[in-house]
């Protein structure tokens, strides 16, 4: 049983893998846009090393979260029926599309990471290490709940539209932009209620631009994050019990 | 009995998909589901393929309960959907390994299996080609190959020539009976089109999720009282009325022609001409089809409602 749910998993997330590698333009977006990164980096504007942890985390959220796009494609083809109506467990269809997506996602965020030096930022190779772990369990986050929107929805026009609705507020008041000691009101309780606030905060402490002391402790941060990712991930894999009847042709 | 489907009625809100239906199939044979679209068919289908629990009865497959033991079936069907299944970016050797892993198969024995499958449906030489690249035709044996891999017992195929040329149809259907011939899989399969429902070895016709009739293309066919005649007139009411006072009989009128089902066609197709010189712009004679059959039992034929 276990044997079968992980050989389901794999072969489900080698599947994102040879799909992205077989298509040239995903291929070039993905190593286009940390170049794009590099080379405005490298103009040198404003506060890089204030801005840098907002801008990999903004890129590994967007690249997680439309990376389950392809779910909406799978379902209108027939690929997703033969998985649902195979032995396999629906949590391993869950899983592998997640590993998968966030595996990919993740790469490109490291991609990012390696420009540290140009941001100005110099952390001991252990924070480096930790901070691409963490970066994982970002795109981790994502990923699923990317899955968990993309399983509700009919099209992919809608997908984006929900999505855009979702990330872009999300990490505006997540500290990417400012800290929140400069932040007032409402705006504070929103940036202390907003999961992705924790998230950014452990980055920043770890790769050290964590001036701010109204930003939140590393362990608590992590903490949420995780919280955060397993509970989409067993939101996830509630939802596909349950298919959507109409979008199946 | 191999499928066993008793007294299975499925709503959609108040409409009605699925009538009280109940049947078997035996093992070793292809079943076919004739009916138009919206006849209940696909319903049934999903029902069989774990997909969806019916409102109320039962079906088994292999004695297994499709809703409450569909792990058990799942293990046991091969299920080929309308819609494409196959991943347009893998080779088909990279499907049907994916397709094996989902079902707990890997290494020699997994790849002798694929090989042993894509040699029984003549697709040996296929294995590294991108499934992109393949026709329709060839596209369609893959699913079927993708379907077999784990030795289902029964393999289910939603309208399984569909989208596909009269050649390319032939020879799917052939590839179908072989399997049956061959390794005695079962075949369960929806379908409105006639050639295919004719090399069933037994049929269902279905009609409003209710079944209309059912047995062997032989039988169903000769239920039809001897050969119909279908006249093609300018006004169909009169010629009709003619019709009845002259020969005495009931014709149909069947999307725009006037259909005679009499036995020895070719002595009254000879009398009609006579009796109305110049009013038949055609007329034609021929062996009652399974079109023909369903015609007599629902008055609706098969393409007529599926083009609505």
């Amino acid at each position: 049983m276990s044997r079968h749910f992980w050989l389901a998993v794999a072969t489900l997330a080698w599947r994102e893998f040879v799909r992205f590698w077989r298509e040239r333009a995903r291929v070039a977006g993905f190593v286009g846009s940390p170049l794009l990164f590099w080379l405005i980096i490298g103009s040198g504007f404003g506060d890089l090393a204030f801005f840098f942890p907002g801008a990999v985390t903004l890129t590994v959220m967007v690249s997680a979260t439309f990376s389950t796009m392809s779910l909406i494609e799978d379902r209108r083809e027939g690929f997703l029926l033969s998985v649902l109506v195979s032995p396999a467990p629906r949590s391993a269809m869950v899983l592998g599309k997640v590993l998968g997506a966030s595996t990919l996602a993740w790469l490109q965020g490291l991609m990012l990471l390696g420009f540290l030096p140009l941001a100005g930022l110099r952390p001991a190779a252990a924070s480096v290490l930790a901070a691409a772990l963490f970066l994982y369990l970002i795109a981790f986050t994502f990923t699923a709940l990317g899955f968990l929107i993309a399983w509700q929805m009919e099209s992919s026009q809608g997908f984006h539209a929900v999505m855009n609705l979702v990330l872009f507020p999300l990490w505006m008041v997540s500290g990417a932009l400012f800290s929140p000691s400069s932040a007032h009101g409402w705006m504070r309780l929103l940036m202390q209620w907003n999961p992705l606030t924790y998230s950014l905060a452990a980055l920043r402490r770890l790769l050290g631009t964590a001036a701010d002391p109204a930003l939140p402790a590393l362990a608590p941060s992590v903490m949420v994050t995780a919280a955060c990712a397993l509970t989409l991930f067993v939101l996830a894999t509630l939802a596909v019990r349950h298919p959507p009847k109409r979008s199946f042709a | 009995m191999i499928v066993s489907v008793r007294n299975l009625t499925h709503r959609y809100g108040s409409r009605v998909a699925l009538d009280n239906l109940s049947f078997d199939v035996a093992p070793g044979t292809i079943f076919g589901l004739l009916g138009p679209n919206g006849s209940g068919k696909s319903t049934l289908f999903r029902i069989l393929a774990t997909m969806m629990a019916p409102t109320s009865g039962r079906a088994t497959i292999d004695g297994f309960d499709a809703v409450r033991q569909a792990g058990e079936v799942r293990r046991r069907i091969g299920v080929v959907f309308q819609s494409p299944s196959l991943d347009r970016k893998l080779t088909v050797g990279e499907n049907l390994a994916a397709q094996g892993h989902l079902y707990g198969l890997a290494g020699a024995t997994l790849k002798a299996r694929i090989g042993a499958t894509l040699e029984r449906l003549g697709l040996a030489d296929r294995e590294q080609d991108l499934v992109e690249t393949l026709s329709g035709g060839l596209r369609r044996r893959v699913e079927i190959a993708k379907a077999l891999l784990y030795g289902p017992s029964v393999l289910l195929l939603d309208e399984p020539s569909s989208g596909l040329d009269p050649a390319a149809r032939l020879e799917l259907i052939s590839a179908i009976a072989a399997l049956r011939d061959g390794q005695g899989v079962t075949v369960l399969l929806t379908t409105h089109v006639l050639e295919e429902a004719d090399r069933c070895d037994r049929l269902l016709l279905l009609h409003q999720g209710r079944r209309v009739a059912e047995g062997t293309p032989a039988e169903l066919k000769s239920r039809v009282g001897g050969d119909v005649v279908l006249l093609e007139v300018a006004d169909a009411a009169a010629m009709r009325g003619r019709l009845r006072e002259r020969f005495g009989i009931e014709p149909q009128l069947a999307d725009g022609l006037l259909r005679v089902e009499i036995p020895n066609g070719h002595r009254f197709l000879t009398e009609v001409v006579e009796a109305f010189p110049g009013a038949i712009r055609s007329i034609s004679l021929h062996r009652p089809t399974l079109e023909d059959v369903f015609l007599d039992e629902t008055g609706v034929s098969i393409g007529q409602e599926a083009r609505a």
